[in-house]
Order: C-alpha cells, then structure tokens, then sequence
C-alpha cells in the first residue's frame, strides 16, 4: 500500500511541476516590455567611445552576482588609476543589456577627485549583463563587465 | 519640497581624498511602465546632477531611468581649501533643486 501511495505522490508532484512550468513561461513573456538588445548596448557604446578601441581591464564593477530586487541594486565602479593632472579618469561610463533602455548613467569626474571611484543605485529589468567603461586622461578606454541575476526584475510590474 | 541628505565631512587636512555621499527624494519615473488601464506613466526623472567646490565644478552625472527611485550618488574629491559644496540635482518637467554644503581645511 505505501509504496503505491509514494509513486503516485510523486508522479503528481512531477506533473504538477510540469504544469506551472509550462503556465509560467508565456506569462514572463507577455510581462516582459521592449528591452534594449545587445545590439543597443553596442551602439550605446559606441556613441561613447566612437571609434576607439575598448580594453579590459583597470576597471572594478563591484555589483551583486545575484539580486533578489532589481528595483535598487547598489553598484560601485572604482578604476585603478594615480588620478594625477597627467593620468587620470575623465569619465565613467555604465551601461546595461535589457533594460528598455540601454543606458545607466555618464559620472563626469577630473585629477581632482583623488580617487576613481563612484557608487549609485541602479535598476535592473531582467538578468543581464552590466558593463563599465573608463575614459582615461590619455584617451584610452576600459572596461568591465559582470553578468547579474535578477529574481524580482524592475520597471515591469503594473501601477494600480 | 524635494529634501537632499548630504554626507561631506566637517573637517579634513588639505590634500586629504574626501568622499561625499547625496541622497536626494525623487520617484524616478521610468516611462515604461504602465497603468492598469495600459497607459504609460510619463517619464518622470532626474537626468543631470552636479557638485561644485567653491564654485569649480568637481562631479556631474547624467542619469537614465535604470537609475533607482531616490537617487544615490557618491563620489570623491580632494580637500585643498574651506569653503562650500554646491549639489544640483535637474529633472524632467523643470524639477530643479539645490543643497550646499561646507567644510573646514586644515
């Protein structure tokens, strides 16, 4: 009797699970509003540095790997740099790959600032990657990028 | 009617690398979301801050809507002399408004 009664238990969990997976994907779907694509974080890029070429590195994206709110999710950009007249960060750059629009924030800084570093709050609307580029006194740009999980996203739920 | 938090130290030696911290009320409004009815909600945010020392502008962001609700912002500088912040916060629909700060350099 009992082993009967676990299988059947068990099938019913499986189907069950089999039913709200299925009913759940269309519903991300249709909630989900028109989002930047990859090729928009390109040319966002691109609007910024032009023609330059973007190397890796220099840059720190201290973000969380997982956030359980997209809604505010607090993001430090440092770049390693003697922030002196001759070598500085001019500026920093911060971009996103779904959110429906592309763009983080432009942080303006200069060899007066001492040190390189900038800390916001940001919104993420799905699992994305997150990009940092610097924009160096000698004309070079650098960058970072860290790929976030998001479980509750921004900017999609309904205001009542 | 906005209210800013403003974190600058009082007092700091001369070549010293402060950090100032803002915080200002603002609902950031992104534009993409919608009402029930399925109207979207105007854009509603600030896209422009900046930081002046004793007039000399030291730190300006542009902002977007993927910047959260009550915007955040911190950022460094040197202390070279006393005298007085000046933080700007622009927006959407003429939102403007304004918070100073001082320090001592010693």
């Amino acid at each position: 009797m009992r082993p009967k009664l676990k299988t059947t238990r068990r099938k019913f969990l499986h189907l069950a699970g089999q039913a709200t997976l299925a009913g759940a994907i269309p519903i991300v779907v249709t909630l989900r509003p028109t989002e930047a694509t990859p090729a928009m974080l390109a040319s966002a890029i691109r609007n910024v540095v032009g023609e330059a070429p973007v190397h890796t590195g220099k840059v720190k994206l201290d973000i969380p790997p997982l956030v359980e709110n997209g809604n505010t999710v607090p993001m430090t950009v440092s770049v390693e740099s003697p922030m002196t007249a001759d070598d500085h960060v001019k500026s920093i750059h911060v971009f996103n790959e779904k959110n429906p629009q592309p763009n983080i924030g432009n942080f303006y800084i200069g060899a007066y600032a001492g040190r390189a570093q900038v800390s916001t709050r940001i919104r993420l609307a799905d699992s994305q990657k997150v990009v940092a580029i610097a924009h160096l006194s000698d004309g070079t740009f650098w960058s970072a990028s860290v790929d976030v999980v998001v479980t509750l996203a921004a900017c999609t739920e309904e205001v009542i | 009617m906005a209210s800013a938090l403003i974190n600058v130290p009082r007092k700091a030696r001369r070549g010293d690398v402060i950090e100032i911290k803002t915080l200002t009320s603002h609902i950031m409004e992104t534009g993409f979301r919608r009402l029930a009815a399925g109207d979207l909600v105007p854009r509603d945010i600030i896209t422009s801050f900046t930081c002046r020392y004793n007039g000399t502008e030291i730190f300006r962001a542009d902002l977007f809507p993927a910047i959260a609700a009550n915007p955040f912002l911190s950022f460094f500088t040197v202390a070279k002399e006393s005298g007085k912040f000046e933080f700007e916060w622009i927006g959407d629909n003429g939102f403007s408004t304004t918070a100073s700060a001082s320090i001592i350099v010693e």
